[in-house]
């Protein structure tokens, strides 16, 4: 199944992440796109899109706010120009993400304390007890999908409950993520319109409930606070508590689905994890490195060359930091997934003032997914008379893990 | 050895805290800074090494 620009005859050349092929071959993709001679690849489609590969132009773009701006961070088939009512920078339609300076400081620096790692960690015990429900449920069975019954639960729980949203809607996230980041290369349709505005009928209802009965968590915090003396406007609020949701859980599902896909393929790593489960917040960051699920994008402000070539204004510019962390100049053997590798400053979250807001929450969300599930299941492999199909677009993660448990704890 | 963050480069990614909670504390933003003003006991060395080479922004300055 293709995009609406067709398939891409020639993956040297010419790329489409919106095409399923993609994230399923993404590092051969990657590979044979910087062996044909880019280091930074281009498409003409969604409008003209660039494709940085090494490390040092990622870095690049990420800190230069003056030609890159994060006016909009998910690569479309419209330019923001070509969309009317489009929020404008440099607050964008979810801020801070969408934030450029100088008004992004202010915004990030509101929502920094409620995911700083001291507010994060105490929320272990009850990640811990989530993960443990989670494969209660699963019972006896030797069939399980990791993706449908576990990864895909966990971010999507604890998100909800900080934001102070029914646990019961569940299902909606999870298919408000799949409209805004995947897909993206799909016809666009009356019927994706009307998902859309459904979603944003849901966040105003709720968001109106908490100013009618305001209670102790993110929406009423937002509610609360100032910015300059000021409360945020309806807008700001509502455009931050949909990144929260959207960046919290496909971005971390998928996290978790590629650590555990690892496993499931490589007997060796399973079986040291198991017996050593000390080792599993390095193997995590390794697996972070190696499977980082998240490339944001931004927008050329005005024409500029870079590197060598020329970019026109409003060109899309993907920052692949998956790409990056498999930049031999950056990382000694950086195509092997090594559980070992002690020096690992990999950007899966980023870098510069963008960094993940929600980085704590995430790797905590991971280690504890891993360690339960080794603790649960100390032995397990993928069942490959089943296919493992890989999400489309910007975020990469296993959308199903077909395993066999071989040992139960 | 003394360590010293850099804060104008450190983005809260938190590596140095979570690698070496010996040698490094984070603010209520989640900002590194150096503890017992950065200075290193000769058993903590390999760590104060370890969180600056895992440091993505580069915001760990080394002085031996």
């Amino acid at each position: 199944m293709t995009t609406v620009y067709g398939p891409v005859t020639d993956w040297a050349t010419d790329f489409d992440h919106g095409d399923p092929e993609y994230n399923k071959n993404i590092h051969q993709i990657w590979e044979t796109l910087k062996a044909s001679g880019c280091p930074i690849a281009h498409t003409e489609r969604y409008g003209g899109t660039w494709l940085p590969l090494t490390h040092e132009m990622v870095h690049e773009i990420a800190y230069d706010t003056d030609h890159f701006t994060s006016r909009n961070v998910v690569v479309g088939q419209l330019k923001p120009s070509q969309v009317e009512d489009a929020a404008p920078a440099p607050i964008g339609g979810a801020p801070p993400i969408t934030s450029d300076p100088p008004f992004h400081a202010g915004a990030r620096r509101l929502l920094l304390p409620a995911f700083s790692p001291k507010k994060i960690d105490p929320l272990r015990s009850k990640m811990e007890k989530m993960c443990n429900d989670l494969i209660d449920k699963m019972g006896d069975r030797t069939d399980v999908d990791a993706a449908l019954e576990y990864s895909q639960h966990i971010p999507v729980l604890i998100i909800a409950e900080m934001l102070g949203l029914p646990l019961e809607d569940a299902d909606k996230f999870r298919g408000w993520v799949n409209l805004i980041l995947g897909n993206i290369g799909d016809e666009r349709t009356e019927d994706r319109m009307a998902q859309f505005m459904e979603f944003d009928a849901y966040l105003n209802r709720h968001i109106a409930d908490h100013v009618e009965n305001p209670r102790d968590d993110l929406i009423s915090f937002l509610l609360d606070a100032e910015m300059e003396g000021q409360k945020l406007t309806p807008h700001h609020v509502q455009g931050t508590v949909l990144l929260i949701l959207i960046a919290g859980i496909d971005t971390t599902w998928s996290g978790i689905g590629s650590s555990l896909w690892h496993l499931a393929t490589n007997a060796v790593d399973r079986r040291r994890l198991s017996e050593n489960p000390e080792m599993i917040p390095q193997a995590v960051e390794e697996f972070l490195r190696a499977y980082a699920p998240v490339t944001m994008a931004r927008l050329v402000k005005e024409d500029v060359e870079f590197h060598g070539v020329q970019m026109k204004e409003e060109d899309w510019v993907l920052l692949p930091f998956p790409a990056a962390n498999r930049d031999e100049a950056q990382f000694e053997n950086a195509n092997v997934v090594d559980i070992d590798r002690e020096e690992n400053r990999h950007a899966a979250f980023g870098l510069g003032i963008h960094r993940c807001i929600g980085s704590n929450l995430a790797r905590l969300e991971l280690n504890v997914a891993v360690e339960t599930f080794l603790k649960r299941f100390p032995d397990f492999e993928l069942n490959d008379s089943e296919e493992v199909t890989w999400s489309t677009g910007q975020v990469r993660g296993p959308r199903t893990l077909p395993f066999r448990i071989l040992a139960r704890a | 050895m003394r360590v010293h963050v850099d804060s104008s480069k450190c983005q809260g990614h938190n590596r140095c805290y979570a690698l070496a909670p010996e040698l490094f504390d984070v603010d209520d933003y989640g900002n590194a800074f150096e503890l017992n003003d950065g200075v290193v006991p000769v058993e903590l060395e390999a760590k104060a090494r370890l969180a600056a080479n895992n440091c993505p922004e580069f915001a760990i300055i080394i002085e031996d």
